[in-house]
Formats: C-alpha cells, structure tokens, sequence
C-alpha cells in the first residue's frame, strides 16, 4: 500500500462548467487548476462559498468526470476516502455496522472497529443508530468509517462545520491524532483559517468568478504547535495579511 | 410521502395491553350495537350476530368454512407475491429512468383507471375459467398501485447516499441491501398494507364468476338462497384472517423496518 503513494496526486483542471440551465447561463466554476500534491501531506483548499473546493473534491474523488482535464492519483488501485460536509452514515444501520460497511467482507480490519470507535470517543456506542446520536458524535463515527479503511488519500470536504467551537477543536484535535497516527495524503476543504492553519501542511486558496488558485503557502509549524492558539494565530496572521 | 408511517408509529407507543383493550372495547361495542338493531328490525334479512356466529360454527364443523377460505387465501397470497415482484420492478424502473418513466406514465394511468370487473371478465374470455386466468387477473389489477408507490420511492433514493457507497466500494450487493432496500422498505411497506385489503376483494369477486371453490364461490352460492347468515359468517371469518395477517406479520415487518427511526 505504502508504494501506491510514493508518486505525487496530480490535479489538472483545465475547465469545469455546468451547462446552462432554463434561465441561466453556463457557469464556469473552474478554470486552468493545476496541483500537485506530495504523498501524505495534508493539503487544505480554502475560499469563499461558490469558488469551487467542493466541485474540485468531486473531481478528484471521480464522482465527477464531465469536466476537461486528467486526475493521476499517482498509483493504478489507490484507495480514496471521503469524508462528506454531512456525515453520511446509514440511519438504518448502527454506527458499528456503518463502519464495518467501508470494509471489504472478511477483512481483518472488521477486528479494529471498536479500537477505532474509542479513538474517536465512541466507546460502547458501536449498536446505536446514528439518529439519535448528535451531529458532532455522527461526525466523530464518520471520521472513524474514514480512517478504519486506511486511504491512500482522504478527502475532506468541510467535515466539521456547523459544530459548536468546543466541539470542533474537540474534533480537530482528534483528526490531527488519527493523522500523526498514520499520515496519509489528505485533501481539506474549509473555510475557517484557524482550521486551516492548525491542520495543514500546504494552503491553497481559491477564488474568483471562475475560480483558480490564487495563493499557495506552506505553513510552518510543528505538530506539537498545533495545538497551540498563539502560534496557530501568529501564523495565520502571517498566511492571511492583507487578503 | 417521507414520513408515510408517522400515524401507526404514534399510536404503536403505547403499551400492547392498552392498544388490545381499546380493540376489544371496540368490537364488543360493535357487536352490541348490531345485536340491539336486528332486535328492533326484527328482518330474517338481518340476522343478529349471534345467529351469524352459530352458522359460523355449523360451517366451521362440517369443514367448508376452512376449505374454502384456505383456497380464497391461497389465491391471495399468489396473486400478492406475483403483484408485489411485478409491481416493485416495474416501479424501480421507472423511478430509476426518466425516458422509461415519460413513456410509460400513460400506461399506467391507463391500468390504474382500468375497472377491475373488466380485467377479470377479459382474462376469462381470453384464458379460460382457469387457475391462472383467476390469479393473472387479480394480479394485473394490483401491479400499478405498487408500480406507482414504489416508483415515488426510487425517485426520491438519495444520491448522498449513493455516492458514499460508490467511494467506501459497496459494490452492487451490499449497497442494493444496505443502502437502495432499506430506503424503498417504507413504500414496499405502504403498498404490501393497501394491497392486501385490495387483493383479497377481488379475489371474491373473481372466485364468484369463474371458480367453484373459494369464499366468492360460496358468497354467491347463499346469495342465490338469500341466506344472509351464511354471507356474513364467510365475510366475518374472512376479515379475521385478513386482521391476523396485518398484526401478526405486516405490523411487526413494520416494527422491524422503523426501529432506527428517533
């Protein structure tokens, strides 16, 4: 597996438009995109709402193939997942079997599933049903349907948005556990600069009316200074003047 | 048509013990009002039910009763397989494809407007008085009130879901089980309820013009003697059945399906 990813993601997106529909006219949402993204670095795509991060995702996950442009996820069988702006999770089926659904029948991981269910703090509610969970704990079992499969590359579009603060931190903290655990490339949508900043290796922001890159920065921190507000804010001040 | 099972959720809360003495506080009232009005009628047109109860009893002894409903039962239970297999696929299809959909819409409105008594009579004149003939046209009248159900269900199968499944690799099996059936139960649901009370009425009424066994047979037999008793008794009988059904087996299906919901 480790040997899939030894060769960079490569995204090129020369254009991307959804047509026309009654009243409107084609809208360009995409244009002259061209990333490459070095095995397990956590790269976070930020940008107003409507710049096209979630478009990209779609793109690069392959939901998406009517654009022009190529995507080599730098292996022939690389394992992607997702984890979605909303959960996601089955309702009618409990959060332990929405876990053991990601993974191939038989397969030895099925064993790590409750390993896993504590390292997201869901000790002993494997046999509940998602909906009468709360969205942070349905986020916290998503996270853990993302990581049991070992991607080679993780996608991320928003995954933490509309928690309370607390919570979020809370889970941030936690995704930063689960990556140190186990770096693998990782692709994050947000639009929080704070998130962006504490978990990203690589920034890219994206904006404008048919959306492309418009910056590119490396942030500079340790894993330990992660954690760390003051440091976090100092660099993102240093990332964000002026923009 | 999300929250189709909103009203016997509600009602399904409370106790089993209270739920039963409402039914039979219920029944017991019916039957007295009936007993108290064929006492004033005085009508050998409308017999009380304890006169219906003792030819009930006196069908029951000599093995008619039981014949009979077991050939009208088994006659539903075909035709309702057949209904429901037919009637889903057809749904899913055309909730899955918009070209098929467009197409056969008017089909569907045509046999959903298209009377009962018209299937039977046709399927007799072109099959013959036969078996088949009798449960080919009972199935022909339920299969598009199951086509169209189902079909509000596949239209509305959401593409969230779907497209988690197509990035965890599913695979065709595990997401028709986990992901496209458990999404559809609630219409299979709504459908199987409404299609049993309708199946088993036509049932009667093909047994009445074509067979020479069944309940509808023996309905029509007592009609030619005018022997109301003998009609109720039957149809007594059979709604029992019929309930037996609904709460031993499509209730707690239902129970089962609903059980993630808050």
């Amino acid at each position: 597996m480790s040997d899939v990813t030894s060769r960079p993601l490569k995204i090129r997106v020369a254009r991307k438009s959804y047509p026309a529909v009654a009243g409107r006219d084609e809208q360009v949402v995409l244009k002259d995109i061209s990333i490459d993204i070095e095995p397990r670095s956590f790269v976070v795509l930020t940008g107003p709402s409507g710049s096209g991060k979630s478009t990209l995702l779609n793109i690069v996950a392959g939901l998406d193939q009517d654009y022009e442009g190529e995507v080599d996820l730098g292996g022939p069988d690389v394992n992607i997942g997702y984890i979605f702006q909303s959960p996601r999770l089955l309702p009618w089926r409990t959060v332990g079997e929405n876990i053991a659904l990601a993974l191939p029948d038989g397969d030895s991981r099925h064993d790590r599933i409750e390993e896993m269910l504590r390292h997201v703090g869901l000790d002993g509610f494997s046999s509940q049903y998602p909906e009468r969970l709360s969205l942070g704990m349905q986020r916290r079992a998503a996270l853990a349907r993302g990581f049991i499969t070992e991607p080679d590359v993780l996608l991320m579009d928003e995954p933490f948005v509309s928690l309370d603060d607390p919570t979020a931190q809370g889970l941030r903290e936690l995704l930063i556990g689960l990556w140190n655990r186990r770096p693998t490339t990782v692709i994050f949508i947000t639009h929080d600069r704070t998130e962006a900043v504490m978990l990203g290796t690589r920034i890219l922001r994206l904006s404008g009316a048919n959306a492309t890159i418009v910056q590119e920065e490396t942030v500079r921190l340790s894993p330990s200074e992660r954690t760390d507000r003051d440091k976090v804010r100092a660099e993102q001040n240093r990332i964000f003047e002026g923009t | 048509m999300q929250r189709l099972n909103t009203a016997p959720r509600a009602r399904s809360d409370q106790p089993l013990s209270v739920r039963l003495a409402w039914a039979i506080g219920s029944i017991l009232g019916f039957l007295l009002f009936w007993e108290v009005l064929a006492l004033l009628l005085q009508h050998r047109h409308f017999p009380p039910p304890t006169v219906v109860f003792a030819a009930m009893m006196r069908e029951f002894a000599s093995g008619e009763l039981t014949f009979h409903i077991a050939m009208t039962l088994y006659r539903v239970v075909i035709a309702f397989v057949v209904a429901m297999l037919i009637g889903s696929s057809i749904g899913i299809l055309l909730g899955r494809n918009a070209r098929a959909d467009n197409f056969f819409d008017t089909w569907l409105i045509l046999f959903l407007n298209l009377p009962a008594l018209v299937v039977i009579i046709l399927c007799y004149v072109w099959f013959g008085r036969t078996e088949v003939a009798a449960i080919t046209a009972v199935a022909v009248n339920k299969i598009p009130n199951v086509a169209v159900t189902v079909r509000e269900g596949a239209r509305s199968l959401s593409r969230d879901l779907a497209e988690m499944a197509h990035m965890y690799r599913f695979g065709w099996w595990k997401t028709l089980r986990h992901v496209t059936l458990p999404q559809l139960a609630p219409f299979f649901l709504a459908s199987a309820r409404t299609g049993l009370s309708l199946v088993w009425k036509i049932v009667l009424v093909v047994e009445l013009l074509g067979r020479s066994d069944g309940v509808g047979f023996q309905l029509g037999t007592y009609f030619q003697m005018f022997d109301v008793s003998m009609i109720l008794a039957y149809a007594l009988a059979f709604i029992v059945i019929v309930q037996l059904i609904e709460f031993g087996i499509l209730q707690p299906i239902a129970a089962r399906v609903n059980r993630w919901r808050r």
